[in-house]
């Protein structure tokens, strides 16, 4: 099989805070291939935004403290890298977008001259972005940088493109703010790109334009993702695969279809069992009690076994390993070995 | 159905233009001829997208904001032609849940304090002794799923969903008829919102109340709200039973919206 | 409902102490805080016991020993003693009574009429914002030192006059805090809230908008001190302060002038001390801007 574009693996981290530490991580395995959209769901608090930034190292460290587990990124460990090294990736391999389009661009500058600067920075480290001569000037460089930041925006919907690169942040609206950090994350045209809640902070219909982007973004450039978010429908129409997230494990993962259809941990099925839906019923819907449990003392065994109905004294034992409900869809979950539990998935 | 207790007729509010060093900024139409009304009893769903008029319209509603035209009925008055002090006995029977449960509670102020302003401030009308008071503000917390040990403390030691809890027993306390619901749970986790969500089904059935639900979240919306109203750019651009409204809608925009919600279910043109 | 209940109740709730505990937490994570609260836990020691604790009570009642005059600093006087023989240690240590309550009474009326000023103009808004706000601007534009100088001449010399002066000089720094606080607590979600309500506008600005705004104003009278304890000596060492034998630490200075630089102790000692005091104040006032103020948190 070919080697994933990115591979975590056992990844563990805490976070030194004022009342101890915190293992926020506890065990990440997770594959990335090219052309997938990886979902990365769960409650707030569950490690899901700390996952994506430990992939482009923007934790800071301290307070987080990186245990075991590595992050292969096509088979170089991030975790191992010199930080001048990260920064290249960062600049050229891997592209971020955040939730809030608003902080992440900086009001005083036109959107242009912020795509050229991304553009130039991701040209120093592979000269072939910019597509021009190898001996080209600094003013030819920067006429490249600004006609490739133009295709960008035209390539991500903006109507106008090379016109609207004269204009200021204010003076787009949140989804349009949301393309330009869009295509500034593609403008090094990044092998992998992480979106931490690109969508949370918009309207639907805008959100439906930006996830279609996204989608049509990976086919185009064959690309691998990380999608955060807490919206399970996001991830159904969206995603390829999903990884849930509990408190800093994975305990369920595999392709979209199968993990939405056939859930096997219960937290999946708890989380989808609160989404209303056309045919829920008033009064109907099945609340999760309790909150993700405090990660500095975290409970021994099945994280999960606080809030979960099926917990039995074996779940407090020892954390569950992931076992293979069919091919590339696993949960950690011991219940799921007994027969009457699988017949019920 | 029963008549109604909120109406709003021919709603308009424009903010004028301001005068800034850059030049005039220009007239802003935040709300164009909405006119809809609020049957006693039901839950009625407001869904349009952000600068759609929606805060705007809470705002009038609410008293906080002169219209610039058009009417807003409370039970057949007119809330412009309220003395201040029979707008204040309004005040009692009309309350709001805010969308933020964080930012919306006082972080000074402990929770009996907070569950029992609305007693102190409407104290003419309602006439309720400290003591009978504090046994309210235990009753209403208990009531939304908290409990009496929870009065002396801050906001700051509990969660997002237990604050909107105690964000909706504050709204209970004056005893109000209507209550305004504006997105409360965008804000929660899905597994909480479902909580805050039965929670303010079980309310309603309970102690009567009428619900003016805001949101642009049209499953919750449908979920919660029997009649539903549209409204884009300031406009009602439909309006009717929400069953109607999600399996038959007529406008472009209600099928865009509905189109564009994102469901948990697998589509066969998932990649 | 009852499922619903029991859920909830299982929530853990954050221990009640903790903001507290995590403030000081953070507080002593810097040395520099830690320093600064030392130096203003001494000067505040000698505010309250510097009268009882000098080694020379009499030289402090006014009393002169003609016979040591100008003796450099030595085992019986540690910072020698001065033109009239008295021991300068037991006058700056009584002096920082003075000193110190002159600068916080300066600070605390300063604040109390600032705080009613830009409340009031920041919560009314329209007119009254700008007539109030006009007339502190009006305020500001005369130097503090000359005004205060004025209304000290006018008034006439003396402890409580003194601190008047100051005081009439030094609200407008808090009016223009406190109005800027308040414009932007009025459009929390939670005063919103107490509008909604029916809360009536007292109600709104004291129990709503003034506690939430309580923690600038704390840190910028912890930095104003340090500047009123030195305002207080300045006018002590024109000599419109407080007059001597009453020991305060401008007028020692003041005094001690004359001499220099053959006596040089007996301006060392109330200059140290001033400055101790301010640098103290400083620091505290930074360390409680760190943890008190949210913008800086956040």
């Amino acid at each position: 099989m070919v080697q994933p574009l990115l591979s975590i693996r056992n990844l563990h981290l805490t976070m030194t805070s004022f009342d101890g530490e915190a293992y926020v991580l506890n065990g990440i395995d997770l594959d990335v291939r090219r052309g997938e959209i990886w979902g990365l769901v769960g409650e707030s608090g569950c490690g899901k935004s700390l996952t994506g930034l430990s992939v482009s190292r923007l934790v800071p460290e301290p307070p987080a403290r990186y245990g075991e587990g590595e992050i292969l990124f096509e088979g170089r460990d991030i975790l191992k890298l010199p930080m001048r090294e990260v920064q290249a990736l960062r600049g050229k391999h891997i592209g971020m977008i955040f939730q809030d389009p608003t902080t992440n661009l900086n009001p005083a500058y036109r959107i242009g001259v912020q795509l050229v600067d991304v553009a130039l920075a991701a040209a120093s480290h592979d000269a072939s972005v910019l597509d021009c001569p190898a001996g080209a000037g600094r003013r030819e460089r920067r006429r490249a940088a600004r006609r490739l930041a133009g295709e960008m925006l035209d390539r991500v919907g903006i109507p106008n493109a090379a016109e609207r690169l004269d204009n200021y942040p204010h003076e787009f609206s949140g989804g349009m703010r949301q393309r330009v950090l869009i295509a500034m994350a593609l403008i090094g045209r990044p092998d992998l790109l992480i979106a931490d809640e690109p969508t949370t902070a918009l309207d639907v219909s805008v959100q439906a334009q930006i996830l279609k982007l996204l989608k049509g973004t990976v086919s185009d450039h064959d690309i691998g993702v990380i999608l955060i978010t807490h919206n399970l429908g996001v991830v159904a129409e969206t995603c390829s695969h999903v990884a849930v997230m509990y408190a800093g494990n994975i305990v369920e993962s595999g392709p979209v279809a199968e993990v939405i259809e056939s859930a096997a941990h219960p937290y999946t099925k708890a989380l989808m069992a609160a989404v209303p839906t056309k045919e829920s019923k008033r009064g109907s819907l099945k609340g999760l009690g309790g909150t993700v449990p405090n990660l500095i003392a975290p409970p021994p065994g099945c994280r999960f076994a606080p809030r979960c109905p099926l917990a039995i004294d074996a779940c407090r034992q020892a954390l569950p390993p992931a076992i293979n409900v069919r091919q590339d869809h696993q949960a950690a979950c011991i219940r799921l070995t007994e027969a009457q539990v699988l017949a019920d998935v | 159905m029963s008549e109604p207790i909120l109406t709003i007729e021919n709603l308009s509010k424009i903010y004028a233009p301001k005068r800034t060093i850059f030049g005039r900024t220009a007239e802003v139409h935040a709300l164009k001829d909405v006119s809809l009304s609020v049957m006693k009893g039901e839950s009625f769903g407001l869904v349009g997208e952000s600068g759609s008029g929606k805060t705007t319209l809470t705002r009038s509603v609410l008293h906080l904001e002169t219209p610039t035209a058009g009417r807003i009925l409370f039970e057949g008055q007119d809330l412009a032609h309220l003395s201040p002090a029979e707008l204040r006995r309004l005040r009692a029977r009309v309350q709001i849940v805010f969308q933020d449960p964080y930012a919306s509670l006082n972080p000074r102020m402990s929770v009996r304090d907070i569950v029992t302003e609305p007693m102190v401030v409407h104290q003419d009308t309602l006439r309720l002794s400290r003591k009978q008071q504090d046994d309210r503000a235990a009753e209403l917390l208990s009531l939304v799923g908290l409990g009496p040990q929870h009065l002396a403390r801050y906001p700051h030691e509990f969660s997002g969903g237990q604050r909107q809890r105690i964000c909706i027993a504050r709204a209970l306390a004056s005893g109000p008829d209507l209550l305004l619901l504006d997105e409360p749970t965008s804000a929660l986790d899905v597994s909480v919102q479902a909580q805050v969500l039965n929670l303010l089904c079980d309310l309603q059935d309970r102690l009567g109340l009428t619900y003016f639900f805001i949101s642009h979240d049209l499953s919750v919306v449908r979920y919660l709200c029997n009649r539903v109203a549209l409204i884009y750019r300031g406009e009602i651009v439909e309006e009717g039973e929400s069953d109607q409204i999600f399996d038959a809608p007529e406008s472009g925009y209600a099928r865009m919206l509905i189109g564009a919600m994102p469901q948990v279910k697998v589509r066969c043109d998932a990649v | 409902m009852s499922e619903i209940t029991e859920a909830t109740l299982d929530e853990p709730l954050a221990p009640r102490q903790d903001k507290l505990r995590r403030a000081f937490f953070r507080f002593r994570q810097s040395r520099l805080s830690m320093l600064g609260a030392g130096l203003v836990a001494v000067v505040v020691f000698f505010t309250i016991f510097g009268t009882v604790l000098a080694p020379y009570p009499e030289h402090v009642a006014g009393g002169v020993a003609t016979s040591t005059r100008f003796e450099p600093p030595s085992s019986a006087h540690p910072f020698g003693t001065n033109e009239l023989g008295q021991d300068v240690l037991s006058l700056v240590m009584a002096g920082t009574t003075v000193s110190v309550l002159a600068g916080f009474g300066v600070v605390l009326i300063g604040s109390v009429i600032g705080t009613l000023f830009g409340a009031v103009a920041g919560f009314v808004g329209g007119w009254t914002d700008e007539v109030l706000m006009r007339f502190t601007d009006l305020t500001l534009t005369i130097p503090s030192l000359i005004l205060a100088m004025a209304i000290a001449a006018a008034l006439g010399p003396g402890f409580t006059n003194m601190v008047i002066a100051i005081s009439l000089s030094w609200w407008p720094g808090y009016a223009r805090l406190v109005r800027g606080e308040v414009l932007a607590a009025r459009e929390e979600v939670y005063v919103t809230a107490a509008r909604a309500i029916g809360a009536n506008p007292g109600r709104i600005l004291f129990r709503h908008i003034l506690p939430n705004i309580v923690s600038p104003i704390i840190v910028k009278m912890s930095l104003d001190m340090g500047f009123a304890i030195l305002t207080v000596a300045g006018l002590g060492f024109i000599g419109i302060g407080v007059r001597p034998p009453t020991p305060e630490w401008g007028t020692l200075l003041s005094l001690s002038r004359s001499y220099m630089p053959d006596y040089w102790w007996t301006a060392m000692a109330p200059g140290m001390a001033m400055f101790l005091a301010v640098f103290g104040f400083n620091l505290l006032g930074d360390g409680l801007r760190d943890i008190l103020d949210p913008k800086a948190r956040r």
